[in-house]
């Protein structure tokens, strides 16, 4: 009921703002915007979140952020959302052959790996090729996620192949098993590390240049406030939005 | 007066099976579940689920014999207790012992200074987690039943001279044994579909402690119907289990 009593009044408000077409001058509708979002954006899109309704008043955007391919197998059971922002191609691709997007998805920020490590680096990592050392515990994620992937890719194209002492299921397991100190390192992105600063350390290498993954955001087929979809769309993709994203780690496409 | 309740709650457990079977592309179904790392998982849940109910069977049996006929003060609270796992979300479960048996916790530095070695991410460390999920189904059967079977067949043993072990081996445990039966196969039940703590505490690598709900949840992010077919094995595994030892479990013939 919980859940459902939030659907039913924001379908009956989109029912209502679809009813009247000229534009309303004298009260400020309230609406609502649902953005699927991959659980790397958890804070840069709280900002951007926070900042979009700002200017736009009446206009609350409610987040869920997930692991990316979790958010496609919601949206492709009928989930309803208006804007899904993923953490890599292939599941945006998912969602595209899933018949639950509108129109074509534009990359809006790119993202690479970071070591992170436990606060003032006791064991001394400076790169990549310390990780494959003996006698130290490495955590990173399953190839099967998207953190994962480009972990797999960064050993090919590195030579250096690490002994997982797990292959967590997304990257804030990894974080978490670092900053518990249970793990000495882990492959985490850099802008986890960022954000989780002075919880755990982070260390750059430069073979994290050879997996840059890219985030896709698109509009969702039949969303319940399209308009306002788009608009949040372009804002992602606006120098401002450029410019939150830069500050939590994030590269330019 | 009782059906239509009956079934609706028949329904709320067969409908969803149901569901997985009707999503599941059975003409892949061998192929999926005989990949390698299925049948990796598929061992290691196997073995770590029975040496976790074995580990449930020498430490709950004692613990609910204890509970069922201390008279101290105290017993009350212990036996709520012991049921603790019960209502634990299992990722909480998993971070407690994260922060007792993890390379910070305080046991985990000790047994790291024992044995140079740190218990997450071992096979050990499933073991211990499932067993701490699993513990309360076998002491609560088994507490049970010691409660409603009474004490007066041990006290007449006791007042024609038996001796306390003679009379646990004698006359405690064969009353046990139906509960300790349906016990055995609720533990290891639980312990073959243990997800949460096993994943915070253990984490997950194929073959070491990657058990098969756990290689569901990693293939559910890739292969939709790799991970249906890997859940309706684990779901024929533990039918399997319950239907092969609990009706013998429950006529006590285990002996």
């Amino acid at each position: 009921m919980r859940r459902l009593a939030p659907a039913l009044l924001a379908l009956a408000l989109a029912a209502t703002a679809c009813g009247s077409d000229q534009p309303v001058t004298a009260t400020v509708e309230s609406r609502t915007l649902t953005v699927f979002a991959a659980a790397s954006l958890t804070e840069s899109f709280g900002t951007l979140g926070k900042r979009f309704e700002e200017q736009n008043s009446g206009v609350t955007v409610k987040f869920s952020f997930e692991g990316s391919s979790a958010l496609v197998q919601k949206l492709t059971q009928g989930a309803k959302a208006d804007v899904f922002a993923s953490a890599d191609q292939a599941n945006m691709d998912k969602a595209a052959k899933g018949e639950v997007l509108d129109g074509q998805p534009s990359v809006f920020a790119t993202n690479r790996l970071a070591i992170a490590v436990g606060k003032g680096n006791p064991k001394g990592i400076k790169g990549l090729a310390d990780l494959a050392k003996d006698g130290l515990t490495v955590v990173v994620c399953a190839p099967q996620v998207p953190c994962g992937s480009a972990a797999k890719k960064v050993q090919q194209s590195s030579g250096v192949t690490l002994k997982p002492a797990s292959e967590e299921q997304d990257v804030k397991s990894v974080l978490a098993k670092v900053q518990s100190g249970d793990a000495d390192a882990g492959l985490v992105y850099v802008t986890d590390a960022t954000s989780a600063a002075g919880k755990v350390d982070k260390v750059d290498f430069p073979e994290a240049a050879g997996a840059i993954n890219n985030y896709p955001i698109a509009v969702v087929k039949d969303a319940p406030q399209a308009d306002l979809a788009r608009q949040f769309r372009s804002f992602v993709l606006s120098e401002e939005g450029k410019k939150e994203l830069a500050k939590v780690g994030f590269g330019t496409p | 007066m009782l059906w239509p309740p009956a079934i609706c709650a028949l329904a709320l457990v067969v409908l969803p099976v149901v569901g997985l079977l009707v999503r599941s592309d059975l003409t892949r179904f061998p192929s999926l579940i005989t990949s390698t790392s299925s049948l990796n998982a598929l061992k290691l849940s196997l073995l770590t689920a029975g040496l976790s109910t074995v580990a449930c069977v020498l430490l709950g049996v004692p613990l609910a014999v204890v509970l069922a006929r201390s008279g101290a003060r105290g017993v009350r609270v212990l036996r709520a207790v012991v049921l603790l796992p019960l209502v634990l979300p299992p990722v909480v479960g998993g971070l407690a012992l994260l922060y007792l048996l993890g390379r910070k916790g305080f046991l985990g530095v000790l047994v790291t200074a024992l044995t140079g070695e740190q218990v997450p991410f071992t096979t050990a460390a499933v073991v211990i987690a499932q067993t701490f999920v699993a513990m309360p189904f076998l002491v609560v059967s088994l507490e049970g039943a010691l409660r409603g079977a009474g004490d007066r067949y041990e006290r007449v043993a006791s007042t024609l001279g038996a001796k306390p072990w003679t009379v646990f081996r004698r006359v405690t445990l064969p009353l046990l044994l139906p509960a300790l039966g349906s016990g055995i196969v609720l533990s290891f039940a639980r312990a073959l579909g243990e997800f949460g703590a096993t994943i915070t505490f253990a984490g997950s690598l194929e073959g070491v402690t990657r058990t098969l709900p756990l290689e569901v949840y990693t293939q559910a992010e890739v292969d939709v119907d790799s991970a249906v077919a890997l859940a309706l094995l684990l779901i024929l595994v533990a039918v399997a289990v319950i239907a092969l030892a609990r009706p013998r479990a429950l006529e006590g013939v285990r002996s």
